[in-house]
């Protein structure tokens, strides 16, 4: 009954989001009132997607395997955490889930969004509902999650194992937030450029979408990227593979937007430029579906593949992104120019921030997409592996690291103060960190020194704009972007040092043995198994010291028995320096064991770093939503004043 | 803004999608096959895998019969399998030259005397890096060569009963 209800919700759902496409055509005809239609029925359409995804919650929650997506998903002896994470973490419910905050956007958008003009708001709605329809259209004829199984099976097929893990069970529907936050700044851009209205009213109105999008974006990275390194057992943080460029490319999209959006909120300036950004963010995360999903590139991440799938996703994009780009073609020669700047002046500043970043989102595409298309033309089998990405995406970030010392302290339109001064102790800094680092670790390669000293400056660099007045009255906004660009430093110290400085030891060696591995002394205790609620392990322990004192850890072998895989469980012990990663691999018959030591210096600063900008971003989106509110406070302040 | 740069992202959109239905459409082919089918087998040298076998190099490949060399190790549970099969092949009249990769002789004498030794000739590459040189994908993976030490055919993976009659006919198109 439960999944009959949520049937039918998301097929009147899709219903009403045709219905939502229709009003918006039919608006501007005197004898009714469209905008208010169209919101009505926005919002009864996001509340019936919500329906349809607790339906599908609730049978998980209780593990109906009569329906065929819950018996290949789940089990019964899973904890109810990863029941209900389970909902999430296959193709259907992963699209159901898209399509519920889709459609929920689209209620807190018709609901709440008043800086918009009615007829931005009805076009912005129906633009909406047409991205509703299709992947509606998407769920019910190629992935329906309700589909019943007759006979019911006794025992649900699993989860996956390496998805077993509370970090994993929020990272999916992170980015789906994401993205789909990304899809309500294409429907604004598509509803102003369908009716000729790309103004500041509309930036404005698009702004927080985009802070939103982008908050969950590097919040959804962040974790992903911890949960590869401590879950894969590889110790890498991040493999430039290509699920994980799929998520980055939107980011990277949705960086540029939100800086080139604050030009057109603040001065009306890049107008055309904004609107291709907020269509090309959007479509990276469809692009970055469509290779998740249809899995024409080799990856370490095992989804479960269709290329039927695929094929669907591929014509969506076709259809949302081509239509898309045409009516930027055919309505931009109509948009005036911003009002000019000069070369020196914060707008170029956030021009050239949105080049280099256009420069590293081309440079992570090619390297994505190369290997499909040398095989098409040549027939030659290639990978494009870290060596590339980081030696050609790597100088570039650098270079807009540098810039971000600069950016925020010039002023719009034109630069009359010195700003140079400012710039004195940065750059001091800067030049001492690379000055030491030519000489403590001259070993070291040159991009993680470069990055240290950029970072060295950036740090002081990025607190200036809250010096010259009293911080605590600087604005929410300003707060938001000194840390944000505070977190990017930080993040880069992390990056450069586990690059530069990371000590490995592989040995195999038996109980007793003692192996070293950077200043820590390893000693290889015992080995024995472990039982969990569905695994056996084999676990090892090792006594951990750097001269005094002494830590415990206990890597693990896990072997998971339905469906039937292996995972590796590292042991970390995390000190203020850094962290030692251990891993226990496989014994070789002779009473050895393989041990992979790590000894990563400050390397928890990346994904520290990556919680400051995101924090920055909630900062930055709080200060743009209250300040919405606070006039209408100020004036009824005044009238009972 | 011209035209031209307007309608630039559309165009550009088109030939991504072109790209990407035509990957969709082609079906993956995840077999890697050595580009030296044909070519002379790269000279090598390469010491005794185990006491009491002679080491094999390039040179022994040449010896005007064709024969089948088989990239095994110890430590690789397909290569089990597949010990029974060389077996087969051997008592077919097939010649078999090994080399064993990563691996040390005393787990190699283990394993011949656990699963059999079907094999003339064993060398030892301890780095891999003939491995390398063959452009072989992975443990086990079989060649079929020549009398004059050209690669005639390439077996990636475990070759399994099924595969004895293809194996025997490519030997004999070898002779």
């Amino acid at each position: 009954m439960i999944a009959e209800t949520g049937l039918a919700a998301l097929w009147l759902a899709a219903a009403l989001s045709l219905l939502q496409i229709l009003l918006a055509l039919g608006d501007g005809r005197r004898w009714f009132d469209a905008a208010r239609a169209v919101r009505g029925v926005a919002v009864v359409h996001g509340f019936l997607c919500l329906l349809a995804f607790v339906a599908l919650l609730l049978l998980f929650a209780r593990t109906d395997l009569s329906v065929q997506l819950v018996a290949a998903n789940s089990h019964s002896a899973k904890p109810m955490i990863y029941k209900l994470s389970g909902t999430w973490g296959n193709h259907e419910g992963s699209m159901l889930l898209w399509v519920a905050v889709l459609g929920l956007s689209g209620t807190v958008l018709a609901l709440f969004s008043r800086r918009l003009g009615e007829r931005a708001m009805t076009a912005a709605l129906g633009a909406q509902g047409a991205l509703a329809l299709g992947f509606h259209a998407f769920l019910l004829l190629a992935s329906n999650p309700f589909a019943r199984l007759d006979p019911a099976p006794i025992e649900g097929r699993g989860l996956n194992p390496l998805l077993q893990d509370p970090g994993l069970a929020f990272h999916p529907p992170t980015l789906y937030l994401g993205y789909v936050g990304l899809s309500v700044a294409f429907s604004l851009a598509v509803g102003a450029l369908l009716i000729g209205q790309v103004d500041r009213a509309m930036a404005k109105a698009m702004r927080p979408w985009v802070l939103l999008a982008w908050l969950f974006l590097t919040l959804g990275i962040t974790a992903g990227s911890y949960w590869a390194y401590y879950e894969l057992g590889w110790g890498g943080w991040w493999f430039w593979d290509p699920v994980e460029n799929a998520s980055l490319m939107p980011w990277l999209a949705a960086t540029a937007l939100l800086h080139s959006i604050n030009v057109l909120a603040a001065r009306g300036g890049l107008r055309a430029w904004t609107m291709m950004l907020a269509m090309v963010a959007f479509s990276m995360s469809m692009v970055g579906t469509f290779l998740v999903r249809s899995g024409i590139l080799t990856s370490v991440h095992a989804f479960a593949v269709d290329p039927q799938r695929g094929t669907f996703i591929l014509v969506l994009l076709a259809i949302y992104v081509g239509a898309a780009f045409l009516l930027f073609a055919m309505r931009t020669a109509a948009l005036k120019e911003g009002p000019p700047f000069e070369l020196v002046s914060r707008e170029s500043g956030l021009v050239a921030n949105n080049l280099l970043l256009s420069v590293i989102l081309g440079i992570v595409f090619i390297g994505t997409l190369y290997p499909l298309f040398a095989e098409a033309v040549s027939g030659e089998k290639l990978s494009v592996g870290p060596p590339y990405f980081n030696s050609v995406a790597g100088p570039v970030a650098l270079l807009l690291a540098s810039l971000i010392a600069i950016g925020p302290l010039l002023s719009w339109r034109r630069e009359t103060r010195p700003f140079g001064r400012k710039l004195v102790i940065p750059l001091l800094f800067a030049i001492t960190a690379l000055v030491v680092l030519l000489f403590a670790a001259p070993e070291v390669g040159w991009l993680p020194k470069l990055g240290i000293a950029v970072a060295a400056g950036l740090a002081p660099a990025s607190l200036i704009p809250l010096l010259g007045r009293n911080p605590l009255r600087a604005p929410l906004a300003t707060w938001g972007m000194a840390i944000a660009h505070f977190g990017v430093a930080v993040a880069i110290v992390g990056m450069a040092a586990e690059s530069g400085f990371t000590r490995e030891t592989l040995a195999a060696a038996r109980p007793g043995d003692r192996v070293e591995v950077g200043p820590w002394l390893v000693e290889f205790r015992e080995v024995y198994p472990a039982v969990g609620p569905n695994w056996t392990a084999i676990e090892a322990e090792f006594r951990a010291s750097r001269g005094s004192g002494a830590v415990t850890l206990k890597p693990q072998t896990r072997y998971f028995t339905d469906p039937q895989t292996e995972t590796n469980e590292a042991a970390i012990k995390t000190v203020l320096a850094g962290q030692l990663y251990t891993v226990i691999g496989p014994p070789d018959g002779e009473g050895r064991w393989q041990l992979r030591l790590w000894w990563k210096p400050l390397v928890t600063l990346i994904w520290f770093g990556g919680g400051l900008i995101a924090l920055g971003g909630l900062l930055a989106l709080l200060g743009r939503t209250l300040r919405g509110w606070r006039p209408r406070f100020r004036n009824s302040r005044e009238r009972y004043a | 803004m011209s035209r031209a740069i307007r309608f630039a992202p559309f165009v550009l959109l088109g030939l991504l999608l072109l790209a990407l239905a035509w990957r969709l459409a082609t079906p993956k082919d995840d077999v890697i096959r050595s580009r030296l089918a044909g070519q002379p087998v790269p000279e090598f040298v390469l010491p005794a895998a185990v006491p009491a076998k002679p080491p094999l190099a390039s040179a022994d490949l040449a010896a005007g019969e064709p024969r089948l060399l088989n990239i095994f190790a110890s430590w690789c549970l397909p290569c089990i399998a597949e010990a029974p099969v060389l077996d087969e092949l051997k008592r077919r009249g097939v010649k078999i030259d090994g080399i064993a990769i990563r691996d040390r002789p005393r787990d190699i004498a283990a394993f011949l005397a656990r699963h059999g030794d079907p094999f003339e000739r064993i060398g030892a590459d301890y780095d891999s890096r003939v491995q390398l040189a063959l452009g072989s994908a992975g443990v086990p993976e079989s060649f079929v060569v020549d009398g004059k030490g050209v690669i005639r055919h390439q077996h990636v993976g475990v070759i399994d009963r099924g595969d004895i009659p293809a194996i025997l006919a490519e030997l004999e198109k070898a002779r």
